[in-house]
């Protein structure tokens, strides 16, 4: 019983972390309906530039932020110069545009430094919190985690809801056109939604680091199951990538306690396709509204 | 639906018969590639390895535009379906070691159709983006499948797949360019079988599910069963890709098949041009060569081998950056147009001379 309570205690602190990269990929797709299947990379390359700048500096809070900025470089560039050249165009060419965004990425990040598996900080314990002699799972970093993630996700429903910016970037991404004639630059706009959505990718690549460790494509796993987490969440919605990170971090958290670590990612495709098997048409309904 | 016999007004030519010109060609073709490997086989060895690869890299490409190009799925889980093949192909020779490779060839296929059946079935209900979320969970998850149970599979280590030795009548032939050779006989069986097939009805209905797929339903082309067998077809050549990649390498292991096997047969043929079969060819040749013609480069510029071993997969993934950008139809696509051009100017030419000779 204790070691199904341990697993739910990680289980929830990975969930967050899938919960932010879901986030990530659901603020990409309602701006633009792109699913950029480069996020795990740049979150990668980020932390990259984390580490680069903890061992500079000696801070981890100064690689911490430069990690935030750097990904909300990447996105916006990305977009301006990339993406937005295929949005107009069949979904096809802009999904393998962020497959190529991936494999230059997942090739550059080696060729600067180097392909080892790296360590990479935390800013704080990483064993059982002792709580008056008894353990408990969760440990600082954990809450860390758990907390940032939340934090992250107020600040940004708090961007969308009560302010003009935040209110024209729900219009831009709802009706582009209608949005464009009443004077609000769309273009703008979207690029600030790239930026925005890789900082929150940033911020998973951050927390994931310590326990995966840091190496070219040590996000592969995860970017498919905060994929998994999005779709869960109906790939349209920033509660739902919290609610479906969540949910694929207590599932694989059992999947790997109980059956091995080696079918976590199998277990993701298991629920991935039982989701859309089951819902499907929950889950198409705006889609199907576009495409029409 | 039309024949090519009844278009050309009752004068019956044989060579406009699609079946029979696709055949001929191929058997051409590959007669032409079996000898030009003998040739080279005694200048460069390892050249006719790496065109053994070519074969079945070719293969599992033009499943790929069979799939993506023509049906517009798009699979990121291509490189798992070969590993169904490839450890298929190891199993049954673990067990059965002097099972005739045809057979050990076919029964892999029909291994990986049944596993793509399932993923098909799955993706049949899958647009876009989810499909490629859904196939990509599968070419990361799949290796794992293989660590997990190393009773079986063997672990990390893989399992070994013995030598594909040449019959006595052959024994002067060396092993690789029997490969190269075994290799040629499915190469060309399933080009001139898909190039057939896009030009039946069901090849057009690959085409109208990707244009439209609402307006295809209304026409009365079944969506969901068109989509799941485009994923099996394609999941067939690649299971023959894998069967034939365990033969070659002599091992099924979960390393050989990383994601980016899976990026690079969707580079080879964005590379050739989706959904040109031609292009599949041309990507499976540019996909297998590149990284040799980048190490020479490397040679010549003295860079570092931390970059020179990336380089591959950068220019890869700057090759779809670029492609999606300006040259969405890669080198077929190219060609084509060339041809058009060319056709177009000897037209123009000639009705010039036309008109200049009119007046006497």
């Amino acid at each position: 019983m204790s070691y199904f309570i341990v697993l739910t205690l990680t289980g929830i602190s990975a969930g967050m972390i899938y919960a932010a990269l879901a986030l990530a990929l659901v603020l990409i797709w309602r701006a633009t309906r792109v699913v950029n299947f480069a996020q795990g990379a740049m979150a990668m390359t980020t932390t990259y530039v984390a580490l680069a700048v903890i061992e500079a500096t000696g801070s981890y809070w100064i690689g911490f932020v430069a990690a935030l900025a750097a990904g909300f470089a990447l996105g916006a560039v990305s977009e301006r110069l990339l993406v937005r050249w295929v949005e107009k165009g069949p979904p096809l060419n802009a999904v393998i545009l962020t497959l190529g965004l991936l494999l230059v990425l997942e090739a550059i990040v080696p060729m600067v430094w180097g392909a080892q598996i790296r360590s990479f900080p935390a800013p704080f314990s990483i064993s059982a919190t002792d709580v008056g002699g008894t353990f408990v799972a969760l440990s600082p970093f954990n809450l860390f985690t758990i907390a940032a993630v939340l934090l992250v996700m107020l600040a940004l429903l708090v961007f969308f809801r009560f302010t003009g910016l935040g209110l024209s970037m729900r219009a831009a991404a709802f009706a582009p056109s209608t949005a464009r004639l009443l004077g609000i630059r769309v273009g703008r706009l979207l690029t600030l939604g790239w930026g925005l959505a890789t900082t929150a990718g940033a911020l998973a690549g951050l927390l994931v680091a310590p326990a995966l460790l840091l190496y070219p494509n040590n996000m592969d796993a995860v970017l498919v199951y905060g994929f998994t987490a999005a779709v869960l969440g109906g790939l349209d919605s920033p509660v739902g990538a919290l609610v479906g990170g969540l949910s694929m971090g207590l599932a694989l958290s059992y999947i790997g306690g109980y059956m091995g670590g080696d079918l976590e990612t199998v277990g993701a495709l298991a629920i991935l396709i039982g989701v859309l098997m089951i819902r499907p048409h929950g889950l198409f309904v705006r889609m199907a509204e576009r495409r029409v | 639906m039309t024949s090519p016999v009844s278009t050309l007004g009752g004068r019956v030519s044989w060579l406009r018969l699609t079946l029979l010109r696709n055949a001929v060609l191929g058997i051409v073709l590959a007669l032409v590639a079996a000898l030009g490997l003998w040739a080279l086989d005694s200048i460069n060895p390892f050249a006719v390895y790496q065109l053994s690869t070519v074969t079945y890299i070719a293969i599992a490409a033009a499943g790929l535009t069979i799939l993506t190009g023509l049906n517009g799925q798009l699979s990121l889980g291509h490189g798992a379906l070969m590993a169904v093949g490839a450890y298929a192909t190891a199993l049954l020779l673990k067990r059965y070691a002097d099972l005739n490779p045809a057979v050990v060839i076919a029964a892999s296929m029909v291994f990986t159709v049944g596993a793509s059946l399932i993923v098909g079935v799955a993706a049949a209900r899958l647009r876009g983006p989810y499909l490629a979320g859904a196939t990509l969970a599968l070419a990361v998850g799949l290796p794992g499948v293989a660590v997990r149970f190393s009773d079986v599979f063997g672990g990390d280590a893989g399992t070994p797949v013995p030598a594909l030795t040449p019959p006595d009548a052959f024994s002067s032939v060396t092993q690789e360019l029997w490969f190269a050779w075994v290799g040629l006989v499915p190469a060309v069986i399933t080009f001139v079988v898909l190039a057939n097939l896009v030009r039946t009805r069901y090849g057009r209905d690959f085409r109208a599910v990707r244009e439209d797929e609402i307006a295809s339903s209304l026409y009365g082309i079944r969506v969901a069963r068109t989509q799941i067998l485009a994923f099996v077809l394609s999941g067939a050549c690649a299971g023959v890709a894998g069967s034939l990649m365990a033969y070659t390498s002599n091992l099924a292991a979960p390393g050989s098949f990383p994601l980016t096997l899976s990026l690079s047969l969707l580079a080879a043929i964005v590379i050739g041009g989706l959904g040109s079969l031609p292009g599949a060819i041309w990507g499976a040749f540019i996909i297998v060569f590149a990284p040799d013609w980048i190490s020479s480069l490397n040679d010549s510029l003295n860079l570092p081998a931390r970059v020179s071993d990336e380089l591959p997969l950068a220019l890869f993934g700057a090759v779809f950056v670029i492609a999606m950008l300006v040259f969405p139809h890669g080198i077929q696509g190219g060609l084509t147009r060339l041809w058009r051009w060319r056709a177009r100017l000897r037209a123009s030419g000639s009705s010039r001379g036309a008109a200049a000779g009119d007046p006497t």
